[in-house]
């Protein structure tokens, strides 16, 4: 049976772990800091495996309070656990990918001197992440998104000293904070239209709101369904990182290489997908919602992964890849395929974990060199690493039989099915992606393990393969990288997720999909026929040849092509627009605003300007009040005449 | 009983008594500080009390004391407290004690003035907050002036006149129209009584201009734009202690003074003048916002931002007559004065730890411009950690109290109009903006000259002081419940009084 303290002791004992090795980092020691962090996800993940079990297998769902946060008239605000299939999927993907990534950091972060520091954050995150997921109301869920953003915050700017690093972690805030403040806007439209913030008492009131219309521009009616899901999706366009707000995540990069992989890649980004995906039941009355989901999904997916062919360093090329990848799931979203996205998020947290851990791999074996032209021949030094990351490349591109290729093949399907505006314009977006993920990710494996060694080599110190903290967990990463999509029967094309996502019948694509699946081996055999499996071998191709066979071209290309190669470069002008514009433009407003609305206007003229008139008045009234007695006579006969004057006469 | 004490009285005489103590001791007495910390703690103790035998179920006042002070003019010594008063006693009590621990080593000169003329204070302005008599309210509300006032003047910065002068001006040009408006009501129900001025029938005309008057009076203290100007300078120029009290309480009579006034005495004209207050709470936060981003004094930009965040307060307070209007319940209108109420009191502490995280770095560095840190958290580590901690705060994080009330008052100003909450929630990233971007170049990054390069982290008394502080906003952000169930009653009550028409 699941209860309140089971569910307690998962979201808490990460926390408590991130308390211990947080404020008792001097008590316990660095051992006991990991141990106590470690400890605490290990028991999240374990029971959550468990959890998962009671839903899955005993069909059981829960949806209790914890406490009221606050009551404010009819209204109540509450702390309370809402878990179901979706749920579940999450919080062992969370925890399990937080475990690794736990392990990993012994290793990774073995010589820093913020060693439980940052045991301590990575274990808040896990926290924060558990309560995002876990929520049943959209408070609870705020407050998780805002936590992790917060834990993201502190962990770009890890290493505090590097003037990049706290550039950065402030751009991402900020920027998820115009994610954040649609979203909570979008918050406020669902209780003052719903009266509660209760999931399951706002999604039964789904349908009668997708009824009513309000006032946005005087003169303009707008579906309040609408308003309120673009308000929703902004916020998520902040958190997973779609275009225009996708600018803070390559710069997250700053961090150290646990994080990229946790964070940035596995978890906290697809907060936006999972929020999307358990807004089903409100998303599902908004075509006009879904279609901007699905467009700006497909401008993410494909616009994001040019970026990726250009870059060097070896974790940017991976974040631009987790760029398109989380294009892809916005655009399963958009095309009302929410298992598919969501099947795609779990696939690829694995994948894209086991390729960030990876490369960090990479980067401490060449001693913290991230350039990937300086790499090469790397296959022989570490070979765990060159065939984890072969895995975790080949699941990237959708290598049939990996569990990518189940998860990325249903979405292409889905959009090619989906009759929503912008579909078409989507199909190909992700269609052409294809090539592209294959062309960049494969670019980035030749170069680092293959062809000439272009490292330098230092007193005679060859590259060698990491510690075991290290490796193993990316032989566990690798492991559901290439099985997981067993499960696309169940959770695309079956049950699974029944009772947590909603799916209106018309727009019910995967289920038209689903009646021409027939098991895994016909699901392979069919995409070796299709269009994206050619597309990505085609890719794979091109990537052997320009960066193996003839490393020569690439740089020709570059030099015929440079206006292509300049506009890739500036990543499209985005991070000189954000900071000329936004930053700069609110910089100078508010300067105007400070010398000339409150210095010039208010202190000068109305409250400086007032007491100089009052001195001015007094100087004058002063030389009235001369003390002779003459002077007061005379003004007092005169004021006698006047009067006389006046009222007498 | 608890509720047969006359606890009121002891939490306004015992300060101001145990100040006058203090003062007579002088300062060579090594008790000094003991015996104000002691006076300031037994306050808390008392104020404690008068939560513990608070009845949240009634909107009526509590702990009632009434005896004639002046018969012949029919003026009472009338005290009582209702739900908004009690957290904002709390809180006073609370930030007293804090500035006596924060006074303790660093005022060295005329230490028992200075501690006197803040526990003369707190013992004036719970006065202010309990008083319902409206002369005995008027003669606090100016009597607290004046300590705060000296410990401006006295132990203030090198512009310390200017700021003084400035700040007493603008509050008592304020306070003039408070005790017009006082007098005429006064001649209108024949009593001084508060509750009575509440019951006044009165006209159209009658109600915009005591509105006017009350308006004028609050908004310099709150401050609301473009009556504001004061706060920056007196913040500049005060020492920690008396920025402490500025920011957490001072600005809170501001607030205090609309909903006891303004609201129930002239609810047809708040009506009416809705709009104006809430465009000016409006350009608190959007304008003041912008401005906070373009100071490179520590303490003016958190002064800005205190100014952004009261905006909150008085966006709360008006925006109920255009919820009435849109929606049938009125949960959005509870959740907006109580969103109000709950930011003041938020504000309350983290302003304070805001101004304390200052004073500690002005005590080492004795400059407050922002160029002059940078890589605090090399040789500060668990300083930045508190100041990282604040700052999210300030930023309105979940988890903290300052989410609260902003929480609160985004989700009501949506039911107002879109464009309220839209401009509201702005402050989501111009204060994340402002706040991040300091923390940014004072804390983090490398170490920028050698006088960062000597600081030395926070001892155990700042430690005391900023944890403290740290464990109230936590614990109202997870759990606000126990204040706001104090607020249900009277903030039921004052909106009964507010959609009741006079006219």
């Amino acid at each position: 049976m699941m209860n309140q303290s089971i569910l307690l002791v998962i979201v808490l004992a990460p926390l408590l772990g991130s308390i211990i090795a947080g404020l008792f980092a001097k008590q316990v020691g660095r051992v006991g800091a990991h141990r106590a962090a470690i400890a605490g996800v290990s028991i999240a993940f374990t029971v959550s495996l468990w959890v998962f079990k009671l839903v899955v297998v005993d069909g059981e769902t829960y949806n209790q309070q914890v406490y009221q946060w606050l009551q404010a008239g009819s209204l109540s605000l509450e702390i309370g656990f809402l878990i179901d299939s979706l749920t579940a999927m999450m919080m062992v993907v969370v925890t399990f990918v937080s475990l690794m990534v736990h392990i990993y950091t012994i290793g990774y972060m073995h010589d820093d001197e913020g060693y439980a520091r940052f045991f301590s954050y990575i274990s808040l995150f896990t926290f924060s992440m558990l309560m995002l997921v876990m929520a049943n109301n959209f408070m609870q869920l705020f407050f998780g998104w805002e936590a992790v953003g917060l834990v993201s915050y502190l962990l770009i700017g890890f290493w505090y000293k590097k003037p990049t690093a706290i550039y950065a972690n402030l751009k991402a805030f900020l920027v998820n904070r115009v994610g954040d403040f649609g979203f909570l806007l979008g918050i406020a439209a669902v209780l003052m239209y719903a009266g509660s913030l209760d999931y399951v008492q706002v999604f039964a009131q789904a349908p009668s709101i997708a009824e009513q219309t309000m006032v946005v521009f005087s003169g303009t009616q707008w579906s309040v369904m609408s308003v309120i899901c673009i308000l929703l999706f902004i916020g998520a366009m902040g958190k997973s990182a779609q275009v225009p707000l996708h600018v803070w995540l390559p710069d997250s990069m700053e961090g150290p290489t646990p994080i990229s992989a946790l964070i940035h890649a596995a978890t906290m980004v697809t907060a936006g997908i999972f929020m999307v995906a358990r807004m089903s039941p409100l998303f599902e009355f908004s075509e006009t919602a879904l279609s901007v989901v699905l467009v700006i999904g497909a401008i993410t997916a494909l616009f994001m992964g040019f970026l990726g062919l250009i870059q060097n360093d070896i974790k940017r090329v991976i974040a631009y890849s987790t760029l398109s990848q989380l294009g892809y799931m916005t655009v399963a979203l958009g095309a009302s395929a929410y298992a598919a996205g969501i099947f795609h998020l779990m696939t690829h947290a694995f994948f894209k974990a086991l390729l960030f851990l990876a490369a960090g791999a990479v980067i401490i074996a060449l001693h913290h060199e991230q350039d990937i032209r300086k790499m090469g021949g790397l296959k022989n030094y570490l070979p765990i690493t060159y065939w984890t990351s072969l895995v975790g490349s080949l699941a990237l591109i959708g290598f049939p039989g990996m569990s990518g290729f189940f998860s990325k093949d249903s979405i292409i399907e889905a959009v090619h099915a989906s009759t929503i505006a912008g579909s078409d314009f989507a199909y190909y977006a992700v269609l052409s992606g294809v090539f592209i993920t294959a062309l960049y990710s494969f670019r980035l494996f030749f170069l680092v393990f293959h062809g000439q060694e272009r490292f330098e080599v230092s007193d005679g110190h060859v590259p060698h393969e990491p510690a075991a903290v290290i490796t193993a967990p990316l032989i566990l990463l690798a492991i559901p990288s290439v099985v997981a999509g067993l499960f696309v029967g169940n959770m695309v094309f079956g049950d699974f997720f029944d009772g947590a996502i909603f799916v209106l019948a018309e727009h019910d694509v995967l289920a038209h999909h689903a009646e021409s699946y027939h098991g895994l081996i016909a699901f392979i055999l069919h995409g070796l026929m299709a269009p994206p499996f050619w597309l990505a071998i085609s890719g794979v191709a091109t990537a052997y040849f320009l960066y193996i066979k003839r490393p020569d071209i690439p740089a020709k290309l570059q030099q015929r092509f440079l206006w292509i190669y300049q506009i890739l470069d500036n990543k499209y002008g985005f991070d000189n627009f954000n900071d000329k514009v936004f930053a700069g433009g609110s910089r100078l407003i508010g300067r105007i605003f400070w010398r000339l609305g409150d210095q010039v206007l208010i202190d000068g003229a109305m409250v400086n300007g007032t007491a100089k008139t009052v001195g001015l008045v007094a100087k004058v009234a002063r030389k009235i009040q001369s003390g002779y007695l003459y002077h007061y006579a005379f003004a007092m006969i005169l004021g006698v005449w006047l009067l006389l004057t006046l009222f007498v006469a | 009983m608890i509720a047969d004490l006359p606890l009121l009285s002891l939490v306004i005489w015992l300060p101001i008594l145990g100040g006058l103590t203090v003062l007579i001791n002088g300062d060579n007495n090594i008790w000094v500080r003991p015996l104000a910390l002691l006076v300031s703690l037994l306050t808390l103790v008392a104020t404690l009390a008068l939560y513990v035998g608070f009845d949240i179920s009634t909107h009526q006042m509590q702990f009632v004391e009434q005896a004639t002070w002046i018969a012949s003019y029919n003026i009472n010594y009338h005290l009582g407290i209702d739900g908004f008063a009690l957290p904002l006693i709390i809180l006073t009590a609370f930030s007293t004690v804090i500035v006596v621990v924060a006074g303790w080593e660093v005022i060295q000169y005329r230490i028992s003035q200075y501690m006197a003329a803040f526990l003369i204070m707190e013992g004036l302005m719970i006065a202010v907050f309990t008083a319902l008599d409206a002369i005995l309210f008027y003669v606090f509300f100016e009597a607290m002036l004046i300590p705060l006032f000296l410990v401006i003047g006295i132990w203030g910065g090198p512009n310390r006149v200017y700021a003084t002068l400035k700040f007493f001006l603008y509050t008592f040009f304020g306070s003039v129209f408070l005790l017009l408006a006082l007098l005429y009501l006064n001649h209108v129900v024949g009593s001084f009584s508060i509750l009575a001025y509440q019951q006044a029938a009165l006209t159209m005309q009658e109600q915009i201009w005591l509105f006017c008057a009350f308006l004028i009076a609050f908004a310099v203290k709150v401050p609301m734009w473009p009556v504001h100007t004061w706060l920056p300078d007196a913040h500049v120029e005060a020492p920690t202690g008396g920025s402490v009290i500025l920011a957490a309480i001072t600005l809170k009579i501001g607030g205090y003074g609309l909903l006891r006034f303004a609201l129930p005495i002239a609810p047809d004209a708040s009506m009416y003048l809705d709009g104006l207050v809430i465009s000016l709470s409006l350009i608190a936060v959007v304008y003041i916002g912008f401005v906070a981003l373009a100071q490179t004094d520590l303490k003016k930009l958190i002064a800005y931002s205190s100014i952004a965040h009261m905006g909150f307060v008085t966006l709360g307070l008006f925006i109920v007559f255009r919820i009435f209007a849109n929606s049938a319940t009125g949960s959005g209108a509870i959740l907006a004065v109580e969103g109000a109420v709950i930011q003041m009191i938020s504000h309350g502490f983290i302003a304070a730890a805001m101004f304390l995280s200052v004073g500690v770095l002005y005590d080492r560095m004795h400059t407050r411009e922002i160029g002059d840190y940078g890589g605090v958290i090399n040789t500060m580590p668990m300083f930045a950690g508190f100041a990282v901690f604040f700052a999210m705060a300030n930023a309105g994080l979940p988890g903290t109290s300052g989410f609260v009330g902003e929480f609160m008052v985004i989700l009501a100003a949506f039911q107002a109009n879109f464009w309220f909450a839209f401009l509201a929630a702005t402050t989501l990233i111009l204060g994340a903006a402002y706040t991040l971007w300091m923390i940014k170049r004072v804390i983090f990054g490398e170490v920028t000259n050698d006088n960062v390069a000597a600081l030395t982290d926070i001892n155990r008394r700042e430690f005391a002081m900023l944890a403290s502080l740290a464990g109230i906003v936590l614990v109202i952000g997870v759990w606000p419940a126990p204040i706001i169930d104090v607020l249900h009653a009277s903030v039921e009550h004052l909106l009964t009084q507010v959609s009741q028409s006079k006219l």
